[in-house]
């Protein structure tokens, strides 16, 4: 989570990432900022974030990211 | 059948009439067949080309649901007796076989796409002398292309199942009002509303008109008077030079604004007439303040299936990451983390460009915006600096200084649209620089563009009105706040905007007098 | 509930109400200038019966005077006339006008034959403008339609006339709902002078055959006067251009043997009426001026009378009644075109543009 966190602060240190869960919503992140969470999270993690899971759902929150990143590493 | 001929108005009420009397199952199946009519009078040809592709996905799609099925049941009753490797194996061969249905309907529907409105571009630019295929551009091929490929893509990755009845998918891909400008709707955004049974809901049939009769106005008063102008510059460019280049650019601009905005008021309007909820294609994009936040206000249905269905998979692709991470090992942790960004932006907006139209200018004008996106993206730290040193960001004047500049950089991108070729463009982005022509522009050259004083004084007074109701839609929906004060109020302004249309509209023949006097008979 | 209902309906009626102004106001009114496109509604003001009736183009409505054939020798008549008439567009004002009257005679101005096409939109307009709604103008439009134009602007003028909104003048308010007449009888009155000067020399043309079109509208309006018992004449009118071929003329008098029907063309008669192209034409020789019509209307009225045994109706009190006003006007009209003439040199009243003409 904590390595999440700070993929995340690294773009937008200005963003309370920890409270924010309308991180695509209110378009904090950008696909830019997408494409380079993926590429950082799938070497962090050695996962492959497939292209359909780039979704409000699994993006708009660190939470949701955790959750996501979670679930592929199984 | 254009948006703005009687036809059209007859078609609407005379379909609206029976969507509400007939019963309530068979109201999409009149959608369908309205659909396909609508598509036969552009062109009977045209309705085997849209079946080709709605045939195709149904076939493709209802493979992979059932092939998704048939692993997901067998892996739930073999869950046990199957080792790790062995799940994994499985599961990359059921991959392999959805992939491969995916991709045969992706080439097969693409392909006539690219046959149909490339081919000729594509060959005569290897045989000069090329004279042509002679192919007949199907209605809203890219439109429906596209939104057709966005659900086969969207049912291969599991975001819902796949629609079992071929003519309810028919309905979806073929529904008239977005064949001519879009918007390009999600299967599961659109189909809810689509095929629902629906009362008769005197609200949202007025919102629906209200809307559809503001889509008008800025097509008819708005847009297709300003055209007059505009083709009179860019029709004759060596005629036009100079300060009419600017003048032509800010005229597009509008003209372009209010026809696509009107032509997608006026496809949601009649959407909304069937209650049936179109997404919005358009926010207010000239209050954007930069070129990335233009294209999230700008024909958003073609920028989200771009981002979602190229973008994402381009730039998150193994292949993509593999070369991000070999990059980053071997040369620059900074150019690895771009890589995939700067490759998949391009082929995006080469294919944007292409989409737009099967010509180098459009080419030129997609690489174009795709160039200032990351330039504009590798600007930003130094934004970031000049914004931490001067506190102007939240300053009324600063932002208008970016809304002006964003649209001045989109006028001058856009104006690849205008003139036929490539050259010709820059010959005329060169000559604002040679040509000193701003004083017979200003003396009575203006007036010379197939548009009067009055046409002036009355765009200049329609155009602050549509500024005003942009400006007042930052606070919510105009039609809704409407409708809470009494009705007369809404009664007086549409009628007013009704009679403005049918008076002031650019359409019919005009009223010449000189046409009137008998010369000799 | 109901009162919403109530509201909803004086809604629709008040919308209904002033789609219907616009509409009346935006329509040219044809009164200071272009006055021919008054002619073919000016038809329904009148409240009696003609013996007569002229159709054709503007070589009858300029070169006819009813006034005269009253004057002269009783007889009643009105010219539907317009500019540019087709013969298609004879044929269905000739059906309209039997809706209300059944005439002695009708007498056709065959210059149009010429014309298998439709021609021109603004002449359309100007000849179907003014018919009431009826299926007659129904089939009229459709047959004169031409392929930019379309039937709902011919039903809902409005969509086009719109396009006048930045030339809308006091005149399209004063007469948004009655107009002043401009004709006598659908006669347009023109007292100035312009003798024949250079005329272009006759082409010659690669075939002189009429088109099957108008035949085939000669046809029908032959039946038509056949069926309703009406004598029907065929005239060439005295107008020395555009050039009446012999070729035309000789297919006209085979057609009025075929047909048993009277062909006269007035051009051989020039002489024996006393029109002398330097005083009686007001164009150079396209159209008749007052002197000019009244001396063609003489003597073709001498024709109706002895020929035809039309009636004199100068005894009839009602009839008389009804004329005495038409005279007064006419001569009210020649008076102020005359005195125009002294002040201004040329008639200010029918407006600039009919002063110009294309040589």
């Amino acid at each position: 989570m904590d390595i999440i966190l700070e993929l995340l602060e690294d773009l937008h240190p200005e963003v309370d990432f920890e409270q924010c869960n309308t991180l695509i919503d209110d378009k904090i992140l950008d696909s830019f900022d997408i494409v380079s969470l993926v590429t950082d999270l799938s070497e962090e993690f050695d996962i492959s974030i497939a292209a359909e899971e780039l979704t409000p759902e699994n993006f708009n929150s660190a939470k949701a990211i955790y959750e996501m990143v979670e679930r592929l590493v199984d | 059948m254009l948006f703005t001929t009687s036809n059209f108005i007859f078609f609407i009420i005379i379909l609206t009439t029976l969507y509400y009397l007939i019963p309530k199952r068979f109201q999409w199946m009149l959608l369908l067949s309205a659909s396909l009519i609508f598509y036969g009078i552009a062109g009977t040809s045209y309705l085997i080309y849209i079946s080709l592709t709605i045939v195709s996905t149904y076939i493709a799609t209802m493979a992979i649901d059932r092939i998704q099925e048939a692993y997901n049941t067998s892996i739930k009753e073999n869950k046990d007796s199957l080792t790790r490797e062995e799940r994994k194996e499985i599961k990359a061969e059921m991959t392999a076989k959805k992939k491969l249905w995916l991709v045969l309907a992706l080439v097969f529907n693409f392909g006539i796409l690219a046959l149909l409105k490339y081919s000729d571009f594509i060959v005569s630019n290897i045989y000069r002398d090329f004279g042509g295929f002679g192919f007949v551009l199907p209605l809203g091929i890219s439109f429906y292309t596209f939104q057709t490929m966005g659900y086969l893509i969207d049912v291969y990755w599991g975001k819902y199942r796949a629609e079992r009845n071929i003519f309810k998918l028919g309905l979806f891909s073929s529904f008239f009002p977005q064949l001519i400008q879009g918007p390009i709707s999600r299967f599961d955004d659109l189909s809810p509303s689509l095929l629902a049974e629906k009362d008769f809901n005197w609200e949202t049939f007025s919102f629906g008109v209200q809307r559809i009769l503001w889509g008008y106005f800025k097509k008819l008063v708005i847009a297709d008077r300003l055209l007059i102008a505009v083709n009179t510059i860019i029709r004759n460019p060596d005629s036009y030079q100079g300060i009419y280049v600017l003048l032509g650019m800010f005229f597009y601009g509008i003209q372009l604004y209010a026809d696509f905005t009107g032509g997608i008021d006026i496809a949601i309007g009649v959407g909304q007439v069937f209650g049936i909820r179109l997404k919005e294609n358009f926010n207010r994009p000239y209050f954007s303040k930069s070129i990335t936040e233009y294209w999230r206000r700008w024909h958003i249905s073609l920028g989200t299936w771009f981002r979602d269905y190229m973008f994402f998979p381009i730039s998150v692709s193994k292949p993509m990451i593999r070369l991000s991470k070999k990059i980053r090992k071997n040369y620059s942790n900074e150019i690895g983390k771009r890589v995939p960004v700067y490759i998949a932006t391009l082929l995006v907006w080469l294919t944007t460009g292409i989409w737009h139209g099967a010509a180098w200018n459009f080419i030129v004008w997609g690489l174009g915006n795709g160039i200032v996106i990351l330039i504009s993206q590798e600007l930003t730290p130094l934004y970031d600096k000049f914004h931490r040193k001067f506190d102007v960001k939240d300053k009324f004047y600063f932002k208008l200084f970016q809304v002006t500049r964003t649209f001045w950089l989109m006028s001058f991108l856009r104006t690849f649209d205008c003139y036929r070729d490539v050259a010709t463009t820059f010959r005329m982005y060169f000559s604002i620089l040679t040509v000193r022509n701003l004083s017979e522009v200003l003396n009575g050259g203006i007036m010379n563009l197939g548009l009067g004083m009055e046409d002036y004084i009355l765009l200049a007074v329609s155009i602050l009105i549509l500024l005003m109701v942009s400006l007042n839609q930052r606070r919510g929906a105009i039609r809704v706040e409407l409708s809470k004060r009494p009705v007369f109020l809404s009664y007086i302004l549409f009628f007013t905007l009704f009679i403005s249309i049918i008076i002031f509209g650019s359409y019919g023949i005009g009223f010449d007098q000189s046409q009137f006097i008998y010369s000799q008979f | 509930m109901r009162r919403n209902k109530t509201v909803y309906i004086i809604l629709a009626l008040l919308s209904l109400g002033i789609l219907y102004l616009v509409q009346q106001l935006f329509m040219p009114k044809y009164i200071s200038t272009i006055q021919e496109g008054s002619l073919v509604e000016e038809y329904y003001l009148e409240d009696s019966n003609h013996d007569v009736l002229f159709i054709g183009d503007c070589e009858v409505f300029s070169n006819v005077s009813p006034i005269t054939l009253w004057e002269r020798y009783g007889i009643s008549s009105y010219i539907r006339g317009s500019a540019q008439q087709l013969i298609w567009h004879s044929y269905y004002l000739l059906e309209d006008a039997l809706r209300y009257e059944k005439p002695q005679i009708v007498v056709y101005n065959v210059l149009a034959m010429k014309y298998n096409e439709p021609q021109k939109e603004a002449y359309n307009r100007l000849t179907l403008d003014g018919m009431r709604l009826s299926l007659t103008k129904l089939r009229a439009i459709e047959a004169s339609k031409m392929e930019e134009e379309g039937t709902l602007s011919y039903l809902l003028p409005i969509l086009r006339y719109h396009s006048r909104w930045n030339e809308l003048s006091l005149e399209d308010l004063k007469y948004i709902f009655k107009k002043d007449k401009v004709s006598h009888n659908g006669y347009l009155m023109r007292v100035d002078t312009k003798p024949v000067g250079y005329l272009p020399r006759e082409r010659r043309l690669a075939d002189y055959q009429f088109g099957d079109r108008s035949y085939d509208y000669l046809d029908r309006i032959t039946k038509l006067c056949k069926e309703n018992d009406i004598e029907l004449i065929l005239i060439k009118s005295p107008s020395v251009y555009p050039h009446w071929y012999d070729q035309w003329d000789e297919q006209m008098v085979d057609y009025a043997e075929k047909n048993d029907i009277e062909y006269i063309n007035f051009l051989d008669y020039v002489d024996v009426m006393g029109i002398d192209y330097e005083n009686d034409t007001y164009d150079g020789g396209l159209h008749l001026n007052l002197k000019g019509a009244e001396k063609f209307t003489n003597y073709l009225g001498s024709i109706l009378r002895d020929s035809y045994g039309l009636p004199d109706h100068r005894e009839d009190v009602e009839l008389r009644a009804i004329w005495d006003k038409k005279i007064d006007f006419y001569y009210d009209m020649k008076a102020k075109q005359e005195e125009e003439l002294r002040m201004y040199g040329y008639l200010k009243s029918v407006g600039e543009a009919a002063q110009k003409i294309d040589e």
